[in-house]
């Protein structure tokens, strides 16, 4: 623990953002935001739906470059989308292992695929896949690339609620074991204070509330904290106007 | 009450029976589903598959043997099947399907490159597409029969105006399809393939024209079907040889059964070809979520 601490405070931050805009024509969706993440952090980002979440994330992964602004990020990135994005045409393995540098062999892509549980479909083509299964061979694909940056932009929003906890506690293992900073844009308030450091709130094209989550490790929902921070949370994000006090 | 709320999630109330009043839940309508294997039990794939052929055949014999249809105008499926004996007999079919075959292939391998190479160079680059997608579309406008006249001027009456035609009508298809391919890549993917690091020449390769394929196929079986269309066409250019070249003599002294032979054989290399871009379908397209037919 006084190691990880000491990494936090003396390496650079893994992402450092200042001043940040990005304007659809006249609309301003983020105008001049600030965002540091430090290495090895786990952050989730909540907002409204159309609030610019995805597009601050596409700026991060080098996807978008009409922004203005200071933007500083690890060279080595991933993301994984909503959607699993495989090459239909290339068999799981191989879905794995493109872009790497070099001959990876066929190994490391198992060895990815077994970490995420799915080792057994190495060979299968992407379409018999079925949604969590290809969910979780997006993830073996990001972290195979062993980045100091993972961004996920909703990454179980199409998995069912069973799944989801089970890709919940996989993601929150392979971060812990991977040590990489990770920034995950989500809809679901308590997957976000489940898994993340922090919990930054967007609104009106900035951050407009965070709040560090400092519960023991594994959480339990029924924590009166838990509960707690939650309120709070759905308050800044006006679900539960007036409901709250 | 509450039970034709419920209902209603699945179907409509049926008015009659609802204002009837009866007591308990409304009967619902059923039907009973068959699985799969239950189903292909009636009559075999390829019984079905023949039956039409074999009853035209039969037709043919019997209007060809009461002599309602006279030698002259058709022979009947007897003499057009010795006939064929004697040509294969001879040697005569095999040798004018080689010569037809290799036009065919020719004219598609220069045609079909060419279509393919303008389709990658406009679909991947902007210049590309300003140089050459204009000119193309307006080109495959014109119908390549009319070009006859203008390419025998330019390359006689020898083996090369066949092929010439042959080619042009091929690069078309061919060209329309891959460039549509390429441009119809799924723009996420490519998206994807951008953040895993991959280069320009590996989205090209990894991405983009695997993702053109099941097009170009498409492409390939169009191009196929209009080679044989100009190979019939060019063959009337003065041919000394192949298929056209039967035919024409054929047609000189009224040989029906030699003609219908002929096109039997057309109609055979066009099968065996559209064989051969199944087969390539199926080897290359084996990853597509496809309907396959029922
Ligand atoms: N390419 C684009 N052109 C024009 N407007 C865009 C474009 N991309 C995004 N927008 C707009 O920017 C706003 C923010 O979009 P963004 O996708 O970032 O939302 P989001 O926070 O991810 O929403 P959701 O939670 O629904 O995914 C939206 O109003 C959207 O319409
Ligand atoms: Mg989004």
């Amino acid at each position: 623990m006084a190691t990880q601490l000491h990494r936090r405070l003396n390496a650079p931050a893994a992402v450092a953002v200042h001043g940040l805009t990005r304007s659809f024509g006249t609309r301003r969706v983020i105008d001049n935001l600030d965002l540091n993440i430090q290495p090895g952090e786990f952050v989730a980002l909540l907002g409204a739906s159309g609030c610019g979440k995805s597009t601050l994330l596409r700026i991060l992964g080098d996807l978008d470059p009409e922004f203005s602004g200071e933007v500083t990020v690890p060279t080595r990135r991933a993301i994984a989308f909503q959607a699993p994005r495989l090459m239909p045409w290339k068999r799981v393995w191989r879905n794995v292992l493109l872009g790497l540098p070099g001959r990876p062999d066929r190994a490391r892509a198992e060895r990815a695929l077994d970490e995420v549980g799915i080792g057994h479909r190495a060979d299968v083509w992407p379409k018999v896949l079925s949604g969590g299964e290809a969910q979780r061979a997006s993830l073996a694909r990001a972290l195979v690339r062993e980045p100091d940056l993972l961004l996920l932009d909703e990454p179980f929003a199409a998995l069912d609620a069973l799944t989801r906890l089970k890709a919940q506690a996989l993601v929150a293992e392979l971060w812990q074991r991977h040590g990489c900073a990770v920034l995950l844009v989500t809809h679901d308030v308590e997957e976000a204070i489940l898994l993340a450091d922090r919990v930054l709130v967007m609104k009106d094209g900035v951050i407009a509330h965070q709040e560090s989550i400092a519960l023991p490790r594994p959480r339990d929902v029924a924590d009166p904290e838990f509960t707690r921070i939650r309120g709070e949370l759905l308050d800044w994000l006006g679900v539960r106007q007036g409901a709250a006090h | 009450m509450s039970i034709t709320e419920i209902a209603r999630g699945y179907a409509p109330p049926r008015e009659a029976e609802s204002a009837a009043g009866s007591s308990g839940p409304a009967r619902a309508d059923l039907v009973r589903l068959t699985p799969a294997t239950a189903r292909g039990a009636r009559v075999p794939r390829w019984l079905r598959r023949t039956t039409g052929p074999v009853v035209l055949v039969a037709l043919w014999h019997l209007a060809s043997s009461t002599g309602i249809l006279p030698a002259e105008v058709l022979a009947g499926p007897g003499t057009v099947l010795s006939s064929a004996a004697k040509l294969i007999e001879s040697g005569e079919l095999q040798a004018a399907i080689v010569v037809s075959m290799s036009r065919a292939m020719t004219g598609l391998a220069i045609g079909g490159s060419i279509g393919v190479l303008l389709a990658v160079l406009s679909g991947l680059t902007r210049l590309g597409e300003d140089m050459v997608d204009a000119p193309m579309q307006m080109l495959r406008t014109v119908p390549n029969v009319a070009l006859i006249p203008l390419l025998i001027i330019w390359f006689g009456i020898g083996e090369a105006p066949k092929i010439a035609l042959i080619a042009l009508a091929t690069a078309f298809p061919l060209y329309l399809n891959v460039y549509a391919g390429i441009r119809g890549v799924d723009q996420s993917l490519i998206e994807a393939g951008r953040t895993l690091g991959l280069s320009r020449w590996g989205l090209v390769r990894h991405v983009i024209l695997p993702g053109a394929l099941p097009n170009a196929l498409v492409g390939l079986r169009y191009s196929l079907g209009i080679a044989w269309l100009a190979l019939v066409f060019g063959e009337q250019i003065n041919a000394t040889a192949g298929v056209g070249y039967l035919m024409a003599n054929a047609r000189e002294f009224f040989q029906t059964d030699v003609i219908v032979v002929c096109l039997v054989v057309y109609a055979f290399l066009g099968l065996a070809v559209d064989l051969v871009v199944r087969t390539l379908e199926r080897i290359f397209l084996s990853w597509r979520p496809s309907f396959t037919g029922a």
